[in-house]
């Protein structure tokens, strides 16, 4: 267990400089001249740019100069000290109205997901090869084939604007009504794959040895579900919706872009169509980070709940 | 992208744990006169799939459409009036004019091209490393395997999107080929882990056959036994894969190009018309309608065909 976790942990790590080096690389360095490019048209005085060099360590060149500054990135990153967007606002603020929005959005599709996913999931993985289950499939291929940005905005139109359903739009301080409709939509990806998940692992458990001994002993059908089998195929898909509410949380963007949701998601949106570059890399570096740890944390969860994954 | 490949191998390892599913030999279906070979299994399940057959059909009349969209609509997609805007039906134009009074339909037809171009490149980029590194893997094992392993776990652990917008954002020119270009490498960059993995692992089974010692025997050197014998034999997994990726491709292309930093005007692609289409939803759907039911169904049909292809070698998964 203790060395799963570490090499894990050394994975994670590894993942997290790759990738916030490949951000870092992309975006800072390079870029000609920094402290011009900070004064804009306006001239720098030699004190200024005396001072700037000192305060960023522009004046280390080379490859090494490179790596102390990209040092200083990553520990300012995970400081929180994400700087300020191209509108003056400091980055950390836009983060830290946006993310309440974000988790609660996240919640919405969660609960969707797990509502109607694992349900129906488990009703096809026991009656397999109905009607029900090989409908289930076409249509959880149908909602995985299609892309976020065909459903939202469809979405959006019959359900918002046609048949007014749902309000179209949420804006700021949006109510749990208004984050419904978007939380479905955001849903119904993870909302597929729990189906298919559920379905497979309930159907794998159901030919395994301890039901026909269940069985044996006389025990009802329904207590053999419940109790048995549910137990042993939920453990997958609870690591699944683990993995996804990190998905969730840094996947929004197309979501809460098209229903005007102000998350995390909006605001990166929002900076890419305005061209604000610090404020898409804070955001990003952000998102990354929340990516990166909530899938080591359930693959930690997985191996505790399932003891096979371990010693793979 | 990547929710559809991870049902696809959790189903799989169910199916491969599964008390019952022994790995290895196709089932030989009744008491047929001679057992039946695994592609010919196959190929049998598929004529009886409805899905095979409706996803190919689309998949051919796609790929009709990005190398003869002239043949589809007879209207210039770039003869755009304002005076027209949002106009209702006429002439060649079955589903009117949009925001900037451009044929609707015709502009869908035209926009297969680049769709189908970046997804069918980036596939290729992706097989191309995937082939490289899963062969490398499968083959030499040992520290090779580690250290190329660990490579696929990292670059696993990026997310696409994100990724992909941070790397997008740094290319500055404008011209067609140079964006097209940029989407297909940053594509095929985040996007070949899925492939190699599958590729090492049917690369592990393949060396392991009488077929590989016996040319080892003959004095076959690891190249010509790398590429006359283990090749052949674990590239049909990798093309089912690939296809479906295809299809993520072309999803993940209109995403980018939705957001504005994949493919740019004059190129035209359905993400860009989604949102166009967006925006003007409240004074006329069909320009958001039309672009988003020709790429879902362009995504879908691709996704379909691989995945009625998998099903049908893989007897285990039913």
């Amino acid at each position: 267990m203790f060395r799963y976790i570490l090499r894990r942990l050394l994975q994670m790590v590894l993942a997290f400089f790759g990738t916030t080096l490949i951000v870092y690389a992309l975006t800072f360095a390079g870029q000609g001249d920094p402290i011009q490019a900070l004064a804009g048209e306006r001239p720098v005085t030699p004190a200024q740019r005396a001072y700037l060099t000192e305060k960023y360590n522009l004046d280390q060149t080379g490859v090494g100069g490179f790596f102390y500054r990209y040092f200083d990135y990553v520990k300012d990153l995970l400081q929180g000290n994400l700087g300020e967007s191209l509108t003056g606002r400091s980055i950390g603020d836009i983060l830290q109205q946006a993310w309440p929005v974000t988790v609660r959005l996240a919640l919405i599709a969660l609960a969707v997901a797990i509502i109607f996913g694992v349900t129906a999931g488990v009703l096809a993985g026991i009656r397999r090869a109905s009607i029900f289950d090989n409908s289930t499939l076409v249509l959880t291929l149908l909602v995985l084939g299609i892309p976020t940005i065909v459903l939202a905005p469809l979405a959006q139109y019959f359900l918002g604007v046609k048949w007014q359903l749902f309000p179209p739009t949420a804006g700021s301080d949006p109510t749990f009504y208004a984050l419904l409709l978007p939380g479905i939509v955001l849903g119904s990806l993870s909302l597929a794959t729990a189906l298919r998940l559920t379905r497979a692992s309930v159907a794998e458990n159901l030919r395994a040895d301890y039901v026909r001994t269940a069985r044996s002993k006389g025990l009802v059908k329904r207590r053999i579900v419940v109790v048995h089998v549910l137990r042993n195929s939920l453990i997958p898909v609870v690591t699944f919706l683990g993995v996804e509410l990190g998905n969730l949380m840094s996947g929004a963007i197309i979501t809460e872009g098209v229903f005007n949701i102000p998350g995390v998601g909006f605001n990166l949106f929002r900076g890419i169509r305005t061209e604000d570059g610090p404020l898409v890399v804070g955001i990003v570096s952000v998102l990354v980070v929340v990516y990166l740890v909530s899938n080591l944390v359930v693959d930690v969860l997985y191996a505790v709940l399932d003891p096979r994954i371990r010693y793979e | 992208m990547s929710d559809f490949e991870t049902v696809a191998a959790t189903e799989n390892q169910a199916a491969r744990r599964g008390p019952s599913g022994e790995p290895g030999t196709p089932n030989q279906v009744g008491a047929a006169n001679k057992p039946r070979s695994l592609a010919g299994d196959a190929w049998r399940d598929l004529r009886r799939n409805p899905i095979f057959w409706i996803s190919l059909a689309l998949v051919v009349i796609f790929t009709l459409m990005a190398l003869l969209p002239g043949v589809f609509t007879a209207n210039n997609p770039n003869d755009c009036l304002l005076s027209r805007q949002h106009a209702g039906p006429s002439g060649g134009a079955i589903f009117g004019y949009d925001f900037q009074g451009c044929d609707t339909y015709s502009r869908a037809v035209y926009g297969t091209r680049a769709s189908l171009l970046v997804g069918a490149l980036a596939a290729l980029g992706t097989g191309i490393i995937a082939l490289v590194v899963g062969m490398l893997a499968g083959y030499f094992g040992r520290w090779v395997d580690a250290v190329l392993s660990r490579v696929i776990d990292v670059v696993l652990g990026i997310p696409l999107l994100l990724a992909a917008i941070v790397l997008l954002k740094r290319v500055s020119s404008d011209s067609q080929a140079a964006r097209i270009g940029a989407v297909v490498f940053v594509l095929a960059l985040l996007g070949w882990t899925t492939a190699a993995r599958v590729v090492r692992s049917s690369v592990i089974t393949a060396k392991e056959q009488d077929y590989v010692a016996a040319a080892r025997m003959l004095g076959a050197g690891n190249s010509r036994i790398m590429w006359r014998h283990i090749l052949p034999n674990s590239l049909a997994p990798a093309i089912v894969v690939l296809t479906i990726a295809l299809g993520s491709f072309i999803a993940a292309e209109a995403t980018l190009s939705f957001l504005g930093i994949g493919l740019k005007a004059p190129t035209i692609s359905w993400g860009q018309d989604i949102d166009t289409g967006r925006i003007h939803m409240r004074e006329a759907a069909t320009p958001l309608i039309v672009p988003s039911a020709f790429l879902a169904l362009t995504v879908l049909a691709f996704i379909m065909l691989g995945d009625a292809i998998r099903d049908a070698f893989d007897p285990k998964l039913r």
